[in-house]
């Protein structure tokens, strides 16, 4: 039901684009379901369920998922138990956010979910309805950003497969504070890791960045 | 040395040629590969640490929806010897019908006692954990004369004991292949450090000519010594591919990362070290073992798996006697990892220096300067010296004021860094363009760019011009990425391509120097064909040996056990620096990894039942943003020397510095890395030792009484890198 990723506990209760069940309506409809069981037998329970709470019951087959995605909608059969990294990585052909943990320590696979860094490895696709999902190839579609540009000209990068993280987190924290210390682009990068130690010439780049238009 | 004196991109600092894309997610690395009809394959592996398996039976997996083939991994009853062992492979049409598929393996297993602890495996009665062998092999002693007598004459004698952890690779991308047949020929996308040993590999497996195996590596997501070869995993995802009849994309998860694919033997060394009144070093003895896994490692092409390591390491000491075993526990294998051996020859030595230093009241710095034989190395103590503030800075050992006690150390290494045997293919446009095609592979390393640079250096073009091809077995070959190796073993032979093609487009234009101004005009007397020319390595343009050092700074809190590195200061020789951007970057790469040995990173294996407890990335450490301390790099340019590698030497030294400051900052050794806050406390005497410790050192003493009845010597001599 519910993404366990920092942006979706974080977003604001009036966002029109939250998932359409709540846990209260699904509470609700469960009451009212409870009350009917012993009387209607429960070969009509999940029909009621069904009724009740039409986009809870989805699976364990595979159901349409409509996803946006860097701006395009699209519509993907997917099970409910596929992740929203599995959900682009093999079904839309987006295969720059990377697999190096699947289990949301590592960042490799970070997206935007409407504006939010989350690891996409840790998100169910249907948890992601209704919300703008941004990969890493849906920041350049007009040539490279600034952030992009600057992690390449400061070297922030070595093996590069955990560069579209670091570009996803970093471009999240520019729109947040367009001037950030040291010490916020280090904690927008706590959420990363890096083996081939580039770290100090990613929050290089990111400060370098920041200085681009201005000072 | 030939390389040019004034240079536009030699020597200086040049983005990364495949930068844009990676950072753009462009890059396309091995588990990006989507072919049509593509399958998703993964591996079952054995949840014993020990077992006989008389079947494995896959029936019912076939059977099973979307499943399009199922393989065992050994043909008949084998032995496993560790937790994820491979016992059979799966390929089906969706990562969830594998998954799904993988619990319906039935395995017929006779589960055997099995032992993960070191100490407990070089008991006596302890259980064989390969039973043709005895648990402690690869048993090598060295000894020159009068070693006792040196000790008996020596001012001063220190003794100590050592300990480092095993160590995992964790690239970030994980070890993986595609695969595809088309009908007796095979191509794969390998991520791998060495394409033309994975077709020779590919090729032995499957028993299918070489010249019908094609490896391509484009991107690669780091290796660090753990991609010499296809690994279990490539070999089935190849065979998946030809029982299927389609393409087969076999990636592992973090999971089987810590299991089965390589890591830096543990060590245990006991270590007595002599001195005359002078502080110069006179006896050297050393016993020692580690683990590397359930057998002496794999042999891969960047050096033994073997937990032997080069002792007494970067000193030349008249007497020594050195002996050294490696024990089997029920643990995957070691292979070569970043300087393998060296980061743990440098942590025993170089902390027996400084006790050693301790003991005569005497500056560790300067006991370097008298006692280490390199010139070089010589040098970049006293440029570091002065840099880096150490007369400033040292101070008697624990003798700083409050509970958080500050420290200096500073370290030494050596590596051979030398490469050699790389052809190279030039290619001339008649549009001016350029084409590089090498059978090297860039792991990250910049090895890309280094060929560009040297390239539009010697044509005289810009960057953009030269376009590179790496890491596909249709190029001309080239060796392995390791042992640093490979800028020294790719250089030249661009170096010789370039001076090649100008002679021929000299001789086909008739203009003298057809680079700068003539450039397009020569081009176009090619007409319609590009000119294309043959480079080979040549003696000359690159060499071996680099040396370096570095310090480092850092904070202890006495009452935590926490310890913060304040700086990291590295002088580092690699001879002729072709792009100085990359290099850097790769010693950055070098300091933060030694930063997470000395701090952080353990494989932690459970006694009861055998499986390694963090296979993680939450709970097996690696630096992170928050770790990463101001680290400066002095690069000592020789362009005289030619071209060496830097990947591994840079890595070798931080530990042993690190360790060395938080002894001088405490006034105590904590002799185990990783020195994690528990051990900073209990060396303090601030928390009792675990009751688990006293039994430990017991049975440690005794190891090491077993490893000094060696006979010496019983190995063959061998001279230490």
């Amino acid at each position: 039901m519910r993404s366990k990723s920092g942006a979706a506990a974080s977003r604001p209760p009036e966002d029109p684009a939250a998932p359409s069940v709540s846990r209260r309506a699904f509470l609700r409809g469960l009451g009212t379901t409870a009350v009917s069981a012993a009387a209607l037998g429960a070969q009509s329970v999940a029909g009621e369920l069904a009724a009740a709470n039409p986009e809870a019951l989805r699976g364990p087959q595979a159901t349409a998922v409509m996803l946006s995605i860097n701006g395009v909608r699209r519509t993907f059969s997917l099970e409910p138990r596929a992740t929203l990294l599995d959900a682009l990585r093999l079904h839309a052909g987006l295969t720059g956010p990377k697999e190096a943990c699947d289990r949301g320590t590592c960042g490799a696979c970070t997206v935007l979910l409407a504006g939010m860094p989350v690891y996409a490895c840790m998100m169910l696709a249907i948890d992601a309805e209704g919300r703008e999902v941004t990969t890493v190839e849906g920041l350049s579609r007009d040539g490279p950003t600034p952030l992009q540009k600057a992690i390449v000209a400061a070297d922030g990068l070595q093996c590069g497969y955990c560069t579209p993280g670091f570009v996803m987190s970093l471009t999240a924290l520019a729109q947040t504070q367009p001037h950030p210390t040291g010490a916020e682009v280090r904690k927008a990068c706590s959420g990363h890791l890096c083996r081939c130690g580039s770290y100090p010439r990613v929050f290089a780049a990111a400060l370098a960045a920041s200085k681009t238009p201005s000072a | 040395m030939p390389w040019p004196q004034t240079t536009k991109y030699f020597g200086r600092s040049s983005p990364r040629l495949e930068g844009p894309a990676k950072a753009a997610g462009r890059a396309r690395y091995t588990a990006d590969v989507e072919l049509p009809g593509m399958l998703y394959g993964a591996i079952i592996r054995s949840t014993w640490p020990a077992a006989h398996i008389r079947a494995v039976r896959l029936d019912q997996v076939r059977a099973a929806p979307g499943i399009r083939a199922a393989i065992t991994a050994q043909d008949g009853a084998f032995d496993v010897h560790f937790y994820g062992a491979e016992l059979a492979a799966v390929a089906g049409i969706s990562r969830q019908a594998v998954l799904d598929a993988l619990t319906l393996v039935e395995i017929d297993a006779e589960p055997r006692p099995f032992l993960v602890d070191e100490l407990e495996a070089l008991r006596a009665e302890a259980p064989r954990v390969v039973p043709a062998r005895a648990n402690l092999t690869d048993g090598k002693a060295q000894a020159t004369a009068d070693v006792d007598a040196a000790f008996a004459a020596s001012a001063a004698v220190v003794e100590g004991t050592f300990e480092t952890q095993v160590e995992l690779h964790h690239p970030l991308e994980p070890h993986g292949h595609a695969a595809s047949w088309e009908g007796d020929e095979l191509t794969t996308w390998s991520s791998t450090q060495a394409v033309f040993g994975c077709r020779s590999a590919f090729a032995q497996a499957l028993q299918v000519p070489q010249n019908k195996v094609r490896v391509i590596c484009e991107h690669m997501g780091g290796g660090f010594g753990a991609k010499f070869n296809p690994g279990v995993e490539g070999i089935l995802c190849a065979r998946l591919a030809r029982v299927a009849g389609a393409p087969v994309k076999l990636i592992l998860t973090r999971f089987e990362q810590a299991l089965a694919v390589g890591n830096r033997p543990s060590s245990h060394q006991q270590i007595k070290l002599g001195a005359d009144a002078t502080g110069r070093l006179t006896a050297f003895q050393l016993e020692s073992f580690g683990t590397s896994g359930y057998d002496v490692g794999a042999n891969t092409g960047g050096g033994s798996g073997s937990a032997r390591f080069p002792a007494p390491y970067i000193y030349k000491v008249p007497a020594t006697r050195v002996k050294q075993g490696t024990v089997a526990i029920n643990a995957g294998l070691s292979c070569a990892m970043r300087a393998p051996g060296h980061p743990v020859a440098s942590f025993g030595m170089e902390a027996i220096l400084d006790d050693l230093a301790v003991k005569l009241g005497r500056d560790p710095l300067e006991l370097r300067l008298l006692n280490d034989p390199s010139e070089i190395r010589q040098r970049e103590y006293r440029l570091g010296a002065e840099k880096f503030g150490w007369k400033q800075k040292y101070r008697k050992p624990g003798s700083s004021a409050g509970p958080i006690k500050s420290g200096i150390g500073c370290a030494g290494a050596a590596w051979m860094s030398g490469g050699r045997g790389t052809q190279a293919e030039l290619e001339i446009n008649p549009d001016g363009t350029v084409a590089v095609r090498v059978g090297t592979q860039d792991l990250g390393t910049g090895s890309r760019t280094v060929i560009q640079v040297v390239a539009a250096e010697m044509l005289g073009l810009d960057l953009a011009a030269v376009a590179v091809g790496v890491g596909d077995t249709r190029f001309p070959p080239s060796g392995a990425s390791g042992g640093s190796a490979t800028t020294a073993s790719v250089a030249p032979a661009i170096y010789d391509a370039c001076e090649k093609a100008l002679a021929e487009l000299a001789k086909s234009s008739a203009i003298a120097d057809p680079r700068g101004a003539h450039w397009l005009k020569a081009c176009k007397t090619l007409g319609s064909a590009p000119l294309r020319v043959r480079g080979v390595w040549r003696e000359g343009l690159s060499t071996g040996g680099a040396g370096g050092v570095q310090f480092a700074e850092v904070e202890v809190d006495t009452e935590t056990g926490f310890v913060t590195i304040r700086k990291i200061l590295v002088v580092q020789d690699c001879g002729a620096v072709v792009n100085r951007l990359t290099c850097e970057s790769q010693i950055n790469g070098g300091v933060i990894m030694g930063i997470g040995y000395a701090l952080y990173e353990e494989r932690v294996m459970d006694r009861a039942t055998g499986v390694v407890l963090n296979p993680n990335l939450e709970t097996y450490k690696l630096p992170g943003a928050a770790d990463i301390p101001e680290i400066d790099i002095v690069l000592l340019d020789m362009p005289e020397r030619g071209v060496i590698g830097v990947g591994e030497p840079c890595t070798i030294p931080t530990a042993s510095a690190i360790a060395n400051a938080v002894a001088n900052a405490l006034g105590v050794r904590v002799p185990r890395l990783p020195i994690t806050p528990d051990r900073v406390l209990a060396a303090l005497g601030r928390v009792p030792p675990p009751s688990r410790q006293a039994r430990a050192r017991a049975a440690l003493k005794s190891a090491f009484a077993r490893i000094a009845q060696m006979p010496e010597p019983i190995g063959p001599e061998e001279s230490p890198a």
